[in-house]
């Protein structure tokens, strides 16, 4: 054992100070969510955004009788940020982005707005702070994943994230949970078990739906196995989606859920 | 279908053809069914294999209405869970089946026809009530059972384990999966190409990589597309990236079972290490949305990639070193789960698994694809069959795909990474590729319209999940956990 102690001695210290800024947040290169330019979407194009948009996230308005970005209503609960749209919008309507810190405390911040409505202030806010301070202990559920997402959730204990730091714990037991973390669609035989652990947790209790799959179904969603998302279900306080959210992404939306970071996404698009 | 030396045979002929194929040294790789005709009855087939690059043997089994096929499981064990599959799905009936129960649907579920039949009624969710377990009779004094999830310790998937026990030791253990069954396949009915390959990365999201290869391999052999050499040769370098963050994961969380800290914590440094390197390559941690049929989405830069690899090496090899001077850590695995080398046959056993247990396969090898031809792999392998032979060989894989990859990245040919393809109607595809869990299969069927009528995932989960609980049989509980890590196993894969 002294061998680990002195690798451990020698290897020093691999754990980033981001959020701090200026710290390295490992995502040098990921791509995020499309981001939408709508003064260069054309009137007359084919549509074929919407048409190679396999969860949906982009769609024609069924009402829509102007042509260009009035037509298209988007969805970023929706989006595994696939980069389809981008390679299939001639006119440069859609771009990649680095925009992955998509986590929202109201599911309609993540439909695109022309002008996005500020968060109103709640009574609720300043009452996460009160009750626990500056720590929280998750019990996650997998409500049917592809394992995407708890690659991620499970990097979060790995050195270089090391949630532990700014006081952030997975827990076994739902009774010393906080917080409900859910991925997965919801398959119709972990429904049961999912409420179940809801009901076992006690109040006050938060519920936060990470993955694409869990906002909205994302490309599992419906059929016959499967829900659309969490929503379905059991109150959601913070959405985060992506295909999978990233560590980092994970961070912010929890921070986000503690009122430790400013919401950054209002009306689809990252606040100014 | 491409490949493959296909025969139909009649229900009764099937046992003997079994025989014969295993008495010749064959292995039976998967069954599925499905619907040639919308209104017509179900199609069985069988898919074996007969020997390293020799064509896969396929049968097609058409049975009557009502009648039953018999059932191959007493003659190749492995095929136990392919037939229960087909009867959950699409209502062909075996006939002497040992374990006659549901596995892909929750006991207590009900469908008003089978979910894959093309009559069932789109889109209406599973009915389910209180289920029934189908458990074996265990009783004897002091004889307790422990049922275990299906939401357990810590971040992991969802599944069910039930133990029987007295004390320490395990008397009798049963996985309940399945929780998690998305009728993955199913979606896929309906697409065009292109967007399936999206559905197959998320199929098992770790596996990514492989399973978009197997896919859009066999939508390349349906559509008779020829895929161009750059777009193989990065899909090589994409499949063996994929298996370094892998089993670096594995060997973190291995250490995290035997309890060994600074070792489960350099492992999955190591494996961020990597994600981050696949990022910084493709835009993914997971590598994702760069396979697409016909090659690849677009071109990658590869300029640094091969220094950023050369680190990791240097770190990987210091961890691999000390890992096997840490007594305390090889003790836990001498002899734990040990899985002899004809139970790993008879039941299906693949990758690193099997390899382990002395079975020297390897579907990069034996049936090459992609780029693999001009880059063979190392296949190392074990023979005794125990979690520390399964560690060694992951180990020993993570140097050849450091190897292989710094072998490709020099000769990596110049051109195009994408050419043209147009499904045909009423064509269907086999693809396959050695995942880091070992082997996997689509078929792939389009019908009239060009569009997918049928899309059979066979996941290595699915075949490990099967042997996994015959080394838990009269095992002790304190070993479980490492003995569980040592196989490692996804479950997204296995239930789809």
């Amino acid at each position: 054992m002294a061998l680990w102690t002195l690798f451990g001695l020698k290897s020093g210290k691999a754990t980033t100070g981001w959020p701090r800024r200026g710290a390295e947040d490992g995502q040098h290169g990921v791509l995020g969510m499309p981001r939408y330019r709508p003064e260069r979407c054309r009137a007359g194009c084919d549509d074929a955004c919407a048409s190679v948009c396999l969860p949906g996230a982009i769609q024609i308005k069924a009402d829509a009788d102007a042509a260009g970005p009035s037509r298209i209503s988007l969805d970023y609960g929706r989006c595994i940020h696939c980069q389809h749209c981008v390679d299939a919008c001639a006119s440069g309507g859609f771009s990649a982005s680095h925009d992955w810190a998509f986590g929202v405390r109201r599911r309609e911040d993540l439909i695109w707005a022309e002008t996005p409505a500020p968060e109103p202030v709640s009574e609720l806010n300043g009452m996460i702070r009160r009750t626990f301070g500056r720590s929280l202990h998750i019990r996650h559920v997998d409500a049917g994943s592809c394992n995407g997402c708890e690659s991620e959730l499970q990097a979060l204990n790995n050195p270089f994230y090391n949630l532990h730091r700014l006081g952030v714990f997975f827990t076994a037991s739902p009774r010393f949970a906080d917080l409900l973390l859910v991925t997965g669609p919801v398959t119709y035989a972990m429904r049961d078990p999912l409420k179940e652990t809801y009901r076992a947790m006690p109040d006050p209790r938060w519920i936060m739906a990470v993955g694409t799959c869990a906002v909205s179904g994302g490309i599992a969603g419906g059929g016959y196995a499967c829900q659309h998302g969490v929503d379905d279900i059991l109150p959601v306080d913070i959405y985060l989606p992506g295909c999978p959210p990233n560590p980092a992404a994970l961070i912010k939306a929890l921070l986000l859920l503690l009122e430790r970071e400013e919401p950054s996404i209002q009306g689809g698009q990252v606040a100014k | 279908m491409n490949g493959t030396a296909a025969q139909i045979l009649a229900p009764h002929e099937l046992p003997a053809a079994c025989r014969a194929l295993i008495a010749n040294g064959g292995r039976m790789q998967m069954a599925y069914a499905w619907f040639p005709d919308p209104e017509g009855p179900a199609e069985a087939r069988y898919l074996a294999s007969t020997g390293a690059r020799q064509p896969w043997t396929l049968w097609r089994c058409h049975p009557a209405h009502g009648e039953k096929i018999p059932s191959l499981a007493e003659i190749s064990p492995l095929l136990g869970w392919y037939e229960r599959e087909m009867t959950d799905l699409t209502g062909i009936a075996f006939d002497g089946h040992p374990e006659p129960y549901a596995l892909v649907l929750h006991e207590g579920a009900h469908a008003e026809r089978p979910p894959l039949d093309p009559r069932a009624p789109a889109n209406r969710p599973l009915a389910l009530t209180a289920a029934l377990r189908n458990l074996p009779e265990v009783t004897g004094r002091d004889v307790q059972l422990l049922p275990f999830g299906p939401v357990r310790a810590d971040v992991l998937e969802s599944a069910q384990f039930l133990f029987f026990y007295i004390g320490e030791g395990i008397l009798h253990y049963q996985p309940r999966l399945f929780f998690k069954h998305r009728g993955m396949e199913k979606r896929f009915e309906g697409l065009t190409a292109k967007p399936g390959a999206l559905l197959a990365e998320r199929v098992s999201g770790v596996g990514g990589v492989a399973h978009s290869l197997a896919y859009c391999q066999a939508v390349e052999a349906a559509a008779g597309c020829a895929v161009p050499p750059r777009a193989q040769w990065l899909r090589v370098v994409l499949a063996e990236m994929e298996r370094l963050y892998n089993h670096l994961h594995y060997l973190g969380h291995l250490c995290h079972t035997t309890t060994l800290k600074v070792g489960e914590a350099q492992g999955k440094l190591l494996e961020e290490r990597a994600k981050q390197i696949n990022a910084r390559l493709t835009g993914s941690r997971f590598l994702w949305s760069v396979i697409a049929p016909g090659g690849l989405r677009h071109d990658l830069d590869t300029t640094s990639l091969g220094a950023a690899l050369e680190t990791l090496r240097g770190e990987f090899t210091g961890y691999a070193a000390l890992l096997e001077r840490t007594n305390s850590h090889l003790d836990r695995l001498f002899a734990t789960g040990v899985l002899n080398r004809q139970a790993a046959f008879d039941q299906g056993a693949t990758g690193p698994v099997e390899r382990a247990s002395g079975l020297d396969r390897d579907l990069r090898r034996d049936h090459p694809y992609a780029a693999y031809p001009a880059l063979p792999p190392a296949v190392p392998t074990r023979d005794t069959g125990d979690a520390y032979a399964r560690m060694q060989v992951r180990v020993a894989e993570i140097e050849a795909s450091l190897t292989l990859i710094q072998q490709a990245l020099p000769r990596l040919p110049d051109g195009p990474v994408a050419s043209e393809y147009r499904a045909s109607p009423r064509t269907e595809g086999l693809g396959w590729s050695e995942s880091p869990r070992g082997s996997l299969y689509y078929a792939v069927h389009f019908n009239a319209e060009g569009r997918l009528a049928r899309v059979k995932i066979k996941s290595p989960s699915f075949s490990n999940w099967r042997v996994f609980p015959l080394v838990v049989h009269d095992s002790n509980m304190m070993d479980y956990a490492i003995n569980e890590a040592s196989f490692g196993l996804t479950i997204a894969g296995c239930d789809r």
